[in-house]
């Protein structure tokens, strides 16, 4: 029978690494084997108290002997069994959806949109997914079945380890064919009710069909991708267990809805901002509290759009951003709405784990953030060509902050990084195909 | 041109006299026959809309913040000393009282409950003054915030701001020149602006932004580009103030393209709307850099706006000015703001002297309507369900579709604060246990397995009624297990959020 691996290697958490490499093996039947060996047991010398050993020894040895790992079972030969618990931030109910729970749930906001100041609730959320679409939207994710080739996953433009981006400008998509704008993070994608730069999808399902099947992302086709997908035993089991109602539980309908289920699950809501905001004010140095007194400040007016807590505002803004040299105008939202008014107007990013998601705008134009700030100091329009009419925000002035300002804004932003809730990347897909986006080292290009 | 195509244009622009000849002729014929309808200014219905408190207290009183059911410590500021050393000091409930002098400071309150007042000595005020070098005198996010008589100038951005603070009070203070905003609460519910002199504003000098149930009452505002502005903002009272010399006096409005998308339910009433035709010197690209000079009231896409009892005069533009999107320049699309100005209601002002020297765009509209000379009230673009009472008094282009209003007051409405403030959410503390836990400890700790931390199974072991010394662990974790890594402190969790996280873990179940 197989044996079967605990996956608990996440990538890019900073007390992973020494635990990357940790398997703990059980047998099927769920025996321990090896693996809480002597290692763990030399606990007991260690711990203070007594009660604490013999706690410690029952129950290190009690959870190798009857307990399933929380995260999904890979097994060698194509086995696989969906986590039945939800991923942190979530509560499992009594109907099997996981349900979000935060911090800013404590708190309301002004007619319930989820924009406001540092006490103040966020949008409402995708949730309500079972714990095994959430997991098998996890094993999608990095699986490069995905794309027509195999030669690329979802993760390959949004690898966890580079904030669910890609470290690129314009990212690199099947066939290495350039893409026109840049990979988002994704990380709090399931508050979102806007996707893509342009704003033309409304939903994370409608959002991730364009990726799957346009021509040069993954450049695969639903005909396609099902055929390829029913190939593998491994995932007609999956999506029965992930969609158990469904007799033909495989679909694309049900890709898209593992795809959202995963995504709506990035949670990054425990930042250093965020201790501070719900109260804890040595959370921040005298540095980052002012930067966030010139990001909030109507001479900066940044926290106009990227408006707490969750640093957009969800609106299309014009800003007039400088294209990579040689493009032309990039129209952005005018084709989406049909509105000349909305010409290179694009969505207002989050800035949350804004530090690890360079380089910034639309078309990745700027490397770093303080080039990216600059940019709003440089004069309303500068970066226009005069022939070109765009109708730029009202809030595009021309703030004048000194060189120190600025680097007080970069300091605040990143205060606003946090990964604690990483999703654990899989040792193996059950696809079989080796992961791809770890190949990808262009953050360095 | 051949001679059959000018015939042709000479027939047209014929049937075209002709049609405009006979539709003035019935226009003038219909203003002339039609006696005015008088509607008495005294006794009559008063307005039965307007917002009513879901919990059906009436609102009353003139306070906004919560009452203090005890009084906290008064911390004194000396001319020399840090108002934001004091803040941080400061619990909620104190009140700190800054003496005379000049502070030349940003003053931050992230908390609730702070009352932050200038002490007045013969005239003499606590000064904030920017030095034309920093950005905002005062900014807030708590709730229950009081700021009042202080002195505030050469700010670069706003004097007095607040982001999502709920139940304020921003009262009896002198604001000059402070650059974009005097006084801007934005994102908050519960708010009484009174009592307040600001002037030399480059946008506006009192703006209410994306806000519910605010008060603005008895303030002057001058020589500002927008007097005071209502915009994407409900349930918001505008009265007794004096607004002269601006570019605008008072504005109800939306923006498009905020997240907040409605303007609604807003009364101005019994201000004093007087010679605001200051050149407008907003910053290119503002919303009010397209405000006409010579505005007294302008209604963009708001709806249910009663305009009664003010006295608006010497206004060049338009005395009152109603418009839609549609009409007006420079605005993004946003197709989630409705773009016209529904349920405008127009009850009896004093107009004197308005749209003597009108703009182009009106004065070519007006012709439309065969009106020449001044204008008092113009309305353009849809407008359904719209009213006025003795419409006959004004010089009045756009109208034509108003009907009467059945009401002629707003006498039941006092103001539309909620008494006793608007209540923030009351969290369980086994919701606050179970939020922390879910939100921040699952991210380590799993029930059973191993994720980064021992399982909750053998935390919930070895402090087995012991929910202090686990929430003493989570404050300040000590290294106890060689083969984990060291917890980080949550000692950013208040006290009462780590206890009610340790009883959650204590009997949280797989």
């Amino acid at each position: 029978m197989a044996i079967i691996a605990h996956q608990i290697a996440p990538a890019g958490r900073v007390y992973f690494g020494d635990y990357a490499k940790t398997f703990i093996r059980y047998k099927p039947s769920g025996h321990a084997v090896i693996g809480l060996s002597l290692q763990q047991s030399t606990v007991v010398f260690w711990a203070a108290l007594p009660r604490y050993i013999v706690a410690w020894i029952a129950l290190s040895f009690g959870a190798a002997m009857t307990t399933l790992p929380n995260r999904s079972l890979a097994s060698g030969n194509g086995e696989f069994t969906l986590d039945p618990h939800c991923p942190p931030s979530f509560r499992l109910a009594a109907d099997n959806r996981c349900s979000l729970r935060h911090s800013y749930q404590l708190y309301e906001s002004l007619q319930d949109r989820g924009v406001g100041g540092l006490k103040t609730a966020l949008p409402e959320a995708r949730d309500g997914f079972s714990p095994q679409q959430i997991d098998l939207g996890r094993l999608l994710f990095f699986d490069p079945i995905l794309s027509a080739d195999h030669s690329l996953s979802c993760a390959t433009c949004h690898n966890p380890a580079q904030g669910f981006s890609d470290g690129m400008g314009r990212g690199r998509g099947i066939n290495g064919s350039i893409q026109q704008r840049s990979a988002p993070t994704l990380w709090n994608s399931g508050f979102l009710s806007l996707f893509f730069w342009d704003a033309r999808a409304t939903s994370l399902e409608q959002q991730a069909k364009s990726p799957l099947f346009s021509l040069n992302e993954m450049g695969n086709t639903p005909a396609n991708l099902l055929a390829s997908m029913q190939q593998s035993p491994a995932y007609q089991e999956l999506f029965t267990q992930a969609f158990p109602e469904h007799p033909q539980a495989l679909s694309i309908k049900h890709i898209l809805t593992a795809l959202s289920a995963f995504q709506s699950s990035l949670i990054s809501l425990n930042s250093r901002y965020d201790q501070y905001a719900h109260g804890y004010h040595q959370a921040l140095n005298e540095q980052e509290l002012e930067g966030l007194n010139i990001f909030r400040s109507f001479v900066a007016r940044c926290s106009q759009c990227h408006t707490p807590p969750l640093f957009t505002n969800q609106q299309i803004a014009v800003i007039g951003t400088p294209e990579p040299s040689n493009l032309p105008r990039d129209i952005g939202a005018e084709k989406t709405f049909n509105a000349s008014v909305l010409r290179g107007g694009f969505k207002v990013p989050t800035l949350r784990n804004i530090a690890n998601t360079g380089p910034y705008m639309h078309s990745g134009r700027f490397s770093t953030l303080r080039e990216a700030t600059e940019f709003y100091n440089k004069g309303r329009g500068h970066a226009v060509d005069k022939e070109e009419q765009l109708l730029l925000h009202w809030h595009i002035s021309e703030p004048n902050l000194t060189a120190q300002e600025i680097d007080r804004l970069v300091d605040f932003m990143h205060t606003l990084t946090d990964e604690s809730l990483m999703p654990t990347t899989p040792q193996h897909v059950p696809s079989g195909l080796p992961l791809m986006h770890r190949e990808n080292h262009h953050g360095q290009q | 041109m051949d001679n059959s195509k000018r015939s042709g244009l000479t027939i047209a622009l014929l049937v075209f006299f002709a049609l405009s000849v006979f539709i003035a002729g019935w226009y003038v014929g219909q203003n002339k026959h039609q006696p005015p309808t008088i509607t008495p200014s005294l006794g009559g219905a008063s307005y039965s809309g307007g917002y009513r408190p879901s919990n059906e207290v009436i609102p009353q009183g003139n306070s906004a913040v919560n009452t203090r059911t005890k009084s906290g410590n008064v911390h004194v500021v000396e001319p020399g000393g840090s108002i934001q050393k004091m803040v941080e000091r400061a619990q909620p409930g104190d009140t700190i009282q800054v003496m005379p002098g000049t502070y030349s400071e940003t003053v931050y309150i992230d908390k609730d409950d702070i009352h932050l007042v200038g002490v007045i000595l013969a005239g003499e005020r606590a000064t904030l003054d920017g030095l034309g070098k920093l950005n905002d005198a005062i900014l807030y996010s708590g709730n229950n915030i009081i700021i009042e008589n202080f002195k505030i100038t050469a700010y670069k951005g706003n004097g007095i701001m607040s982001q999502a603070g709920n139940n304020f009070e921003i009262r009896n203070n002198i604001i000059i020149d402070t650059g974009i905003y005097g006084i801007f609460p934005q994102l908050g519910k519960n708010g009484l602006i009174e009592h307040n002199v600001v002037s030399g504003i480059a946008d506006a000098a009192i703006y209410v932004g994306m806000s519910d149930n605010i008060h603005v009452a008895y303030n002057e505002v001058f020589d500002s580009v927008a007097g005071i502005e209502i915009e994407n903002s409900r349930h918001a009272i505008v009265e007794h103030n004096h607004t002269h010399h601006n570019t605008g006096g008072i504005l109800a409005f939306i923006t498009p393209g905020l997240p907040v998308k409605d303007t609604y339910d807003v009364i101005i009433r019994n201000n004093f709307i007087l010679d605001n035709n200051t050149e407008n010197f907003g910053a290119p690209g503002s919303t009010v850099a397209g405000i006409p000079a010579g505005t007294g009231i302008l209604v963009m896409a708001a709806d249910d706006v009663i305009i009664e009892g003010n006295i608006i005069s010497n206004n060049k533009t338009a005395g009152i000015l109603i418009t839609d999107h549609a009409n007006a320049e420079n605005l993004t699309l946003d197709l989630d703001s409705d773009p016209n100005a529904d349920r405008a209601m127009i009850l009896d002002n004093v107009m004197i002297n308005n749209g003597y020297d009108t703009i182009d765009v009106i004065r070519a509209f007006a012709l439309t309507e065969l009106h020449t000379g001044n204008i008092d009230i113009f309305q353009i673009g849809p407008s359904q369900d719209s009213c006025i009472i003795n419409r006959h008094r004004y010089h009045a282009v756009g109208i034509g579709d108003f009907s009467e209003c059945t009401f002629n007051n707003t006498d039941n409405i006092d103001n539309y604060l909620i008494a006793g403030g608007a209540e923030p959410r009351v969290i369980a503390p086994s919701e606050r246990g179970e939020i922390a836990y879910l939100g921040i400890c699952a991210g380590c700790h799993s029930y059973t397995g191993r994720l980064i931390g021992p399982p909750v199974q053998l935390i919930q072991a070895m402090y087995k009624d012991n929910p202090e010394g686990l929430a003493a662990y989570i404050n300040a974790p000590i290294k106890r297990q060689p083969n984990y890594p060291p917890m980080p402190a949550q000692n950013y969790l208040d006290t009462e959020t780590q206890l009610a996280v340790a009883h959650y873990i204590l009997q949280v179940g797989p």
